[in-house]
């Protein structure tokens, strides 16, 4: 088949589709490159290097419509654009079909395919053509570095001879990909890094990357795993709770980055005007969710402002283009996988496979229907949620435990004695003396028994079975006491016993003592 | 000489038995515990040959020179790895001496009443002042027969209560052991087996030892049929031991050669209390215990109840065993070996099966290896690894082994997660996750090694199959666990020559 990028009409878009790289990928696949001529230019790939890879390089837009059967690109199209589309013929991008259903609506009265990047399941097996991801890592790197360029400090804490220069303090708000992408970058320059989010679950990859997680003790906990991954709407007691920590945080950080966001819904407000007042002057807020409104109360989409405290605010919606090299390599990629998966047997043919979990929950449009949305996918997203932490105990608590602990061991202790006391009372009563004299001392036996061998370290039961092996046989003693007797049987088997017991005298204590000797210490 | 002389003798005997056993808290105490143990021993004998005992020392001291010899020969010939059989026999013979020395006392009962029967004197003696003539007699009798001679009518019967005791566990304890020999020299099959009946079999023995018990009290008058009826409750206590034991699978053995530890020494109490003995009391009693508490910590190392191990076999499962996903992965001796050489930390679980393939010299020399190149090696021990408590600990210092690295479940179970390598030799059910995963789990709730939570595990085993219990065990099929497939002793043997 022949697949063809389009250039973006969008003003300010640098990405492209298609690079040499990855079109001579899909070339191995069996499939032939187009390229809309100058798409590549502001991403820094000339018509020359396309031409060079084997792309052949065609005027506009229309003719590339008519040349090829699957056309790619990367922002959402525009109208005209879905009018250049034909029957039959697949579109590949960014789509967002929630948000366009007039688009969806022209897509499917052309009766063209449509496969929307943003729409591919959060599954492992999908997670090479992920564009939202490999966009978010994007983002997030790019907001440190535009929070740096607009920071009039270091990030990394130096002593220096011209004297001492404090760490930058980053707040990042939201820890999905964008997030932890920032909070690597924010490491690695050197700031101290806190970040924040609504999932408890993300505490541990977000220490993983070297910040630390700021703990809001609320019970109300987010289980990410059952919305796909992604942070649902908060209740007002959690936001407000949310917010104090906040406020708390304000005045000590010098660079916020909020990428809040949730899925079809405005991005949450969490970065209020008081906060923005508390600020250090020369701060900055990156707002990566500027887009869906902004995270921020003052952020503006798409400008860079100063407030009157002297806080930068940076709202640009456009990250990922300011980075046109690297994302339209990796969005070429995630485009290129999405091709390998739609061409099966890498013949050059495609498979519109709608029972396959990911190139059915991309497809929004399929043979002049709408496909979206899709049924949910068979495979679960996330895998099983790790298993609850317990909970910290005050010391209070502890002690209170502790105390329970002890109460209940001491009634435990109070009761077996009782219970004794008056088993052994109760047989004083009806047993003759001589017989209570001789159970006294088999009571206090066992006691000192009971006493002695708990101590007994593990690794010496087996030396412990055969010495009590050895002095069980103590019962030599009684056939002493009988093999004086004047009957001859009473003799015979006294004498019996005594043999036995004697080998087991002997056997028991010098079977331990090779034993123990054996034990030695390195 | 004086008998207050004998008794002094008894204190001394059992403050050294204490000590014995108080010593064995850490082992090197324990090598001085030892020789307290003999010369509380030595002490003993030697304070009964001077004293109440006294008669026939020439053939005393053949015996116990005899008994000495045959001792000796089982002690030193015995390889490490058949430390269980030989418990099991040792407990075997004190079963056995118990019964016979509980009818020599019921023989002696019968024997001093002929005597004052013959002499027309009133016997058991009657309340109150003895007699002048009963008196003269009692003086003419010797050693027990002399304790016997001056009790009342209610002391001959608690007298004869304690020695039907001291037989019954004796006679329980001896087939018990026997059986529990065979099972772990495999000259019996380990399985659990139960004849027709089960355990209503042993319930209507025990039932019927009661009936017995009260005929031979009815009937104590008559020698012959109190004989008879003695005869009877010991056969009976027989085939309790024999079958009781039968019934108990190879795994389950270290709770039975405790329990058989403990009965052993209720055995001597019981007869020590018939022979109005202090010493065999006090001594019966501290074995008794001791073997009470080794069979409460196996039974807790199993989350069992006594009571479930003794009836046999593993509770039912409450519902549908998880099942297990992804499929058991081998690997080969290369791997292992590149793995250990890049390993920093590496735990070792030995189990039974190490000690059936006589690995653990092998396994000892693979640890000197490790040790050498400066990698930190511990071994990890299950309190039920092996068939005797402290199986594990035995074998791996016969093979010099150090035992401050052989460390207990409860010391290690938290290193785990820091550690590289963690190598299963020839044990299952004591890493098996389902313990904690799965709550349908026969095992659900049983303390194990939490070796699956280590960087990388390989598990070495003779074939793919479940353990003793029959449980899936779903550590062999995770994602880091590989499986090491042949004998052990000469899987570790491979992995030798490749440590450098």
């Amino acid at each position: 088949m022949k697949v063809g990028a389009l250039q973006e009409i969008k003003p300010g878009e640098a990405r492209v589709a298609l690079t040499p790289d990855s079109a001579a990928q899909i070339q191995k696949l069996g499939h032939d490159c187009f390229i809309q001529s100058g798409a590549g230019l502001a991403a820094g790939f000339s018509d020359q290097l396309y031409q060079d890879a084997g792309v052949t390089v065609v005027a506009d837009a229309k003719a590339l419509c008519e040349a090829v059967d699957v056309v790619i690109k990367v922002r959402e199209p525009e109208i005209k654009e879905i009018n250049l589309l034909r029957k039959g013929q697949t579109l590949i991008s960014f789509f967002w079909p929630a948000q366009n259903a007039e688009l969806l609506e022209a897509a499917k009265g052309r009766g063209a395919t449509v496969i929307a990047m943003d729409m591919v399941p959060r599954i492992s097996r999908a997670q090479k053509m992920d564009a939202l991801s490999s966009m978010a890592n994007i983002a997030g790197y790019r907001a440190v570095i535009e929070a740096g360029n607009n920071f009039g400090r270091f990030f990394t804490g130096q002593v220096t001879a011209a004297g001492k220069i404090p760490p930058a303090r980053v707040l990042v708000v939201g820890a999905g990909v964008a997030g932890l992408a920032a909070i690597g970058t924010s490491v690695s320059l050197g700031a101290i890094t806190m970040a924040f989010d609504v999932r408890p679950e993300v505490s541990e990859q977000i220490e993983s990357m070297g910040a630390e997680f700021v703990f809001l003790e609320f019970e109300e906990a987010q289980d990410g795993a059952a919305t796909g991954g992604y942070a649902a709407p908060s209740s007002p007691e959690f936001r407000e709770k949310q917010l104090e920590k906040f406020r708390e945080l304000a005045p000590d950080v010098d660079i916020v980055i909020t990428t809040a966001l949730i899925p079809g819904r405005p991005a949450p407000k969490l970065w209020t005007e008081d906060m923005v007042q508390m600020m250090k002057p020369g701060s900055v807020i990156v707002d990566l969710a500027a887009e869906k409104g902004g995270n921020c109360d003052l952020t503006v989409p798409d400008e860079r402002l100063v407030t009157d405290n002297g806080v930068t605010i940076i709202g640009y919606t456009d990250f990922p283009s300011r980075m046109a090299a690297q994302s339209s390599t990796l969005y070429s990629n995630n485009i290129r996988h999405m091709l390998h998966d739609l061409t099966p047997g890498k013949d050059g043919v495609i498979v519109q496979n709608m029972e396959d979990d990911v190139i059915r929950g991309a497809t929004v449009a399929h043979g002049g229907e709408i496909t979206f949305p899709p049924p949910p996918p068979k495979v679960k997203a996330i895998a099983a949620k790790p298993k609850e932490k317990p909970k910290e105990l005050t010391a209070e608590e502890k002690r209170a435990q502790e105390i329970a602990a002890f109460k209940a061991q001491t009634k435990t202790q109070v009761a077996l004695l009782a219970a004794g006391a008056a088993f052994v009372l109760a047989v004083g009563l009806v047993a003759p003396e001589s017989f209570m004299r001789n159970f006294i001392i088999f009571v206090l036996a066992v006691f000192v028994g009971f006493q002695v061998i708990w101590k007994v370290s593990h690794s010496l039961h087996t030396p412990l079975m055969a010495v009590t092996n050895a002095i069980s046989s103590i019962i030599i003693v009684g056939a002493l006491l009988q093999i004086g007797s004047t009957s001859m049987l009473i003799t015979l088997m006294a004498a019996l016993a005594l043999l036995m017991a004697a080998v087991n005298i002997f056997g028991g204590f010098l079977v331990t003592r090779r034993m123990l000797a054996m034990f030695q210490k390195s | 000489m004086d008998f207050g002389f004998t008794v002094a003798a008894y204190a001394v005997a059992t403050v050294l038995f204490v000590l014995s056993l108080g010593g064995l808290s850490g082992q090197e105490s324990a090598k001085r515990a030892i020789w307290y143990g003999i010369a509380g021993m030595t002490v003993a004998v030697l304070a009964m040959l001077v004293g109440p005992g006294s008669g026939l020392w020439a053939l005393t001291l053949v015996l116990i020179a005899l008994g000495g010899v045959v001792g000796w020969q089982l002690a030193t010939r015995v390889q490490m790895t058949q430390m269980p059989e030989l418990v099991a026999f040792m407990h075997s013979l004190v079963g056995l001496a118990a019964v016979l020395v509980g009818f020599n006392a019921h023989l002696e009962i019968g024997r001093v009443a002929s005597e004052f029967a013959g002499a027309g004197l009133p016997f058991p003696q009657p309340e109150g002042l003895m007699s002048v003539a009963a008196y003269d007699l009692w003086l003419g009798l010797t050693n027990f027969a002399a304790i016997i001679g001056k009790k009342t009518a209610v002391e001959i019967t608690i007298l004869r209560i304690e020695l039907m005791i001291g037989i019954w566990i004796g006679a329980v304890t001896f087939t018990g052991s026997i059986i529990a020999y065979g099972k772990l020299a495999g000259k019996v099959d380990s399985a659990a087996k139960k004849l027709p009946g089960g355990h209503m079999l042993n319930a209507g023995a025990a039932v019927a030892s009661v009936v017995f018990a009260g005929l031979y009290l009815a009937y104590a008058e008559s020698a012959g049929a109190s004989i008879f009826f003695l005869i009877v409750l010991t056969l009976l206590a027989l085939f309790i031991g024999y079958h009781l034991i039968m019934g108990i699978g190879g795994a389950d053995m270290p709770v039975v050669v405790s329990m058989l530890n403990s009965y052993s020494g209720w055995a001597a109490a019981a007869i020590g209390f018939s022979l109005g003995n202090e010493l065999l009391i006090v001594v019966g009693a501290l074995v008794g215990a001791s073997g009470a508490i080794l069979s409460y910590i196996m039974c807790k190392a199993m989350n069992r109840s006594f009571i479930s191990v003794i009836l046999g076999g593993f509770g039912g499962s409450t519902g549908p065993a998880m099942e297990v996903e992804g499929e058991q992965v081998a690997i080969n001796a290369d791997g292992v070996a590149t793995a250990l050489n890049e390993a920093d930390s590496v735990i070792i679980v030995p189990g039974y099966g190490m000690a059936v393939a006589q690995a653990q010299q092998s396994v000892s020399e693979l640890t000197r290896k490790l040790r050498a190149k400066g990698k930190n090696v511990r071994f990890a021990i299950h309190p039920v690894a092996g068939r005797l408590p402290g199986h594990m600990n035995v074998l791996l210092a016969e093979a010099k082994v150090p035992y401050d690295i052989v460390l207990e479940m409860d010391e290690i179970n938290e290193d785990f997660p820091d550690t590289d390598v963690v190598i299963v030799i020839g044990s299952n059910d004591i890493v098996n996750p389902a313990a904690q995963e799965d709550p349908n789990s026969p095992i659900a709730g049983m303390p194990v090694l939490e070796v699956w939570k280590a960087k990388q595990v390989f598990v070495s085993k003779r074939g793919q199959g479940t353990g003793y219990s029959g449980i899936e065990n779903p550590l062999f099929y995770k994602d880091n666990t590989r499986m090491f497939y042949g004998d052990a002793k000469a899987s570790v043997d491979s992995l030798l020559p490749m440590i450098e």
